[in-house]
């Protein structure tokens, strides 16, 4: 994805994780500023359904050629499915971060913490 | 000039540099397939001059300088009185009493002053050169006829230097890189250096970064002082044994020549990973089945085990590569190693150097 872009309908932490919220269920994904800084993502190696992630914990890692960077857990919740086609195509998480670039999808433990969150026009201001 | 071809810039030993522009993989393909430049100006120069001054670099350089002609040339080593090594380098001979030495960016000022204070019984300036040079470096299978298409000199052969006008300017070309494909290494006055960029850049080289310069390198397996080379380490088990000529009384001379006698505790290898993963600086590789890991470390005797020094991914390769120390019975082609990157243990072969090689 050539343009920065952060989608109006998605919430973000400070570490460039986004949460897509639909009920007690979310998508986290790494945002479009994550997968620049990176450069070209080589290697993904997903969580397994069933963990356990914990709101500003890592839970996994993405690397490029260069770095390697955590990722970070925007909220709480059980793992119920993983992004299999990533460890195929990482390169997804640069082309489409927030579609076929998707990382994880959770049950939420605790909703309320969607509320420590920013939405986009804030994290978008954070970046400057 | 960097930013507006598109650079991200990062801090590298005191400089901001260019990590990559249009990102490392097409730099790193551009380099191997066509033709790429560098600037590497953050580079250092010491010039030494005088008559006296080919006995004084015998002294400090681990290489043969007598051997090193007039328009020539020569890697070495920079070691202290322990035969531990303080930098790699290049030395180019342009007249018989004058010699230019290319440090690394990191340890300049360090090989300056220790040029400067070693080895004065021989008469010569050791002279701070730095702000005199811009570098640029053109490689790749084209960067020759690229570069001989923007002068009417001939260019400088391997491992030799001229000074020739391209584009306009008068600079110091060498025969020299540092990614495994031909190329030229240009020094240049600053004020000039520019105008050099933009006659390379418009007739087709690919601007690259630091970590295409990277990649590249590993795939060639040079060493990257810091990483694989160290001052407490000695260049024998780095293998460069063959850039020592003891005989020609360097300083560190004795120290390095008892290691080679006795054989290196370790041994600096290129290895590939089998299957995914990328292995980096500091990753242990487990010892051999049945022998205990020693918290004593890369360089103690009692150790087992080794350490990656060098690590990323590899373009050409697509898969891990690095360079580790290893125990010496384990430094074998077909030897299987263990990583232990972050945690997870992932397979590895120790392969013959280059990594990288071309198709006949």
């Amino acid at each position: 994805m050539a343009q920065a872009s952060y989608p109006d309908d998605l919430k973000y932490n400070t570490e460039h994780d986004w949460a897509r919220i639909e009920g007690d269920e979310a998508t986290f994904g790494v945002t479009w500023y994550a997968q620049d800084s990176l450069g070209e993502i080589v290697f993904f190696d997903p969580p397994k359904v069933g963990d356990q992630l914990t709101k500003d914990q890592a839970y996994t890692e993405v690397e490029s050629v260069k770095a390697v960077s955590d990722v970070v857990a925007p909220m709480s919740g059980e793992v119920i499915a993983v992004n299999e086609k990533l460890t195929e195509t990482p390169g997804q998480i640069n082309d489409d971060p927030y579609g076929e670039g998707w990382l994880v999808r959770v049950r939420l433990s605790e909703p309320g913490e969607a509320a420590s969150l920013m939405d986009a026009g804030a994290y978008e201001a954070s970046l400057s | 000039m960097h930013v507006a071809a598109g650079a991200k810039l990062v801090p590298f030993a005191g400089w901001e540099m260019p990590l990559q522009y249009v990102g490392i993989r097409p730099e790193h393909l551009a380099v191997r397939n066509d033709v790429g430049i560098f600037d590497v100006s953050h580079m250092g120069e010491v010039e030494t001059v005088g008559p006296a001054a080919a006995q004084r670099l015998q002294r400090l350089i681990s290489n043969d300088i007598e051997k090193l002609a007039v328009g020539g040339a020569q890697y070495g080593l920079l070691c202290n009185e322990d035969g531990g090594v303080l930098d790699d380098l290049f030395t180019y001979r342009l007249a018989k009493d004058r010699f230019l030495t290319v440090t690394n960016a990191s340890n300049h000022e360090r090989d300056l002053a220790w040029m400067q204070s070693h080895a004065r019984e021989h008469d010569a300036r050791v002279n701070d050169r730095h702000a005199d040079y811009a570098m640029l470096a053109v490689q790749g299978p084209r960067a020759r006829s690229l570069v001989a298409g923007l002068t009417d000199e001939e260019l400088p052969a391997r491992f030799h230097c001229r000074e020739l006008s391209l584009a306009g300017v008068r600079l110091l070309a060498c025969g020299t890189g540092y990614t495994g494909e031909d190329g030229v290494e240009l020094l240049i006055d600053p004020a000039h250096a520019r105008r050099v960029w933009d006659a390379v850049v418009g007739a087709g080289a690919q601007p690259a970064g630091l970590g295409a310069r990277d990649t590249l390198r590993l795939e060639a397996c040079f060493h990257l002082y810091g990483n694989d080379l160290r001052e407490d380490w000695d260049p024998i088990g780095a293998g460069l044994g063959w850039a020592c000529k003891e005989a020609t009384g360097f300083i560190g001379a004795e120290a390095v020549a008892r290691v080679r006698a006795a054989g290196p505790r370790r041994k600096l290898v290129p290895f590939v990973i089998e299957g995914a993963g990328i292995a980096r600086q500091g990753n242990p590789v487990l010892p051999a089945a049945g022998l205990e890991q020693s918290s004593a470390g890369a360089g103690s005797a009692t150790a087992a085990g080794g350490e990656v020094t060098s690590g990323s991914f590899s373009p050409c390769l697509e898969r891990g590569i690095g360079l580790a120390y290893v125990e010496p019975e384990r430094a074998v082609p077909g030897t299987k190693l263990q990583i232990d990157v972050r945690g997870t243990i992932r397979e590895a072969v120790v392969e013959r150097k280059p990594l990288y090689r071309k198709d006949p």
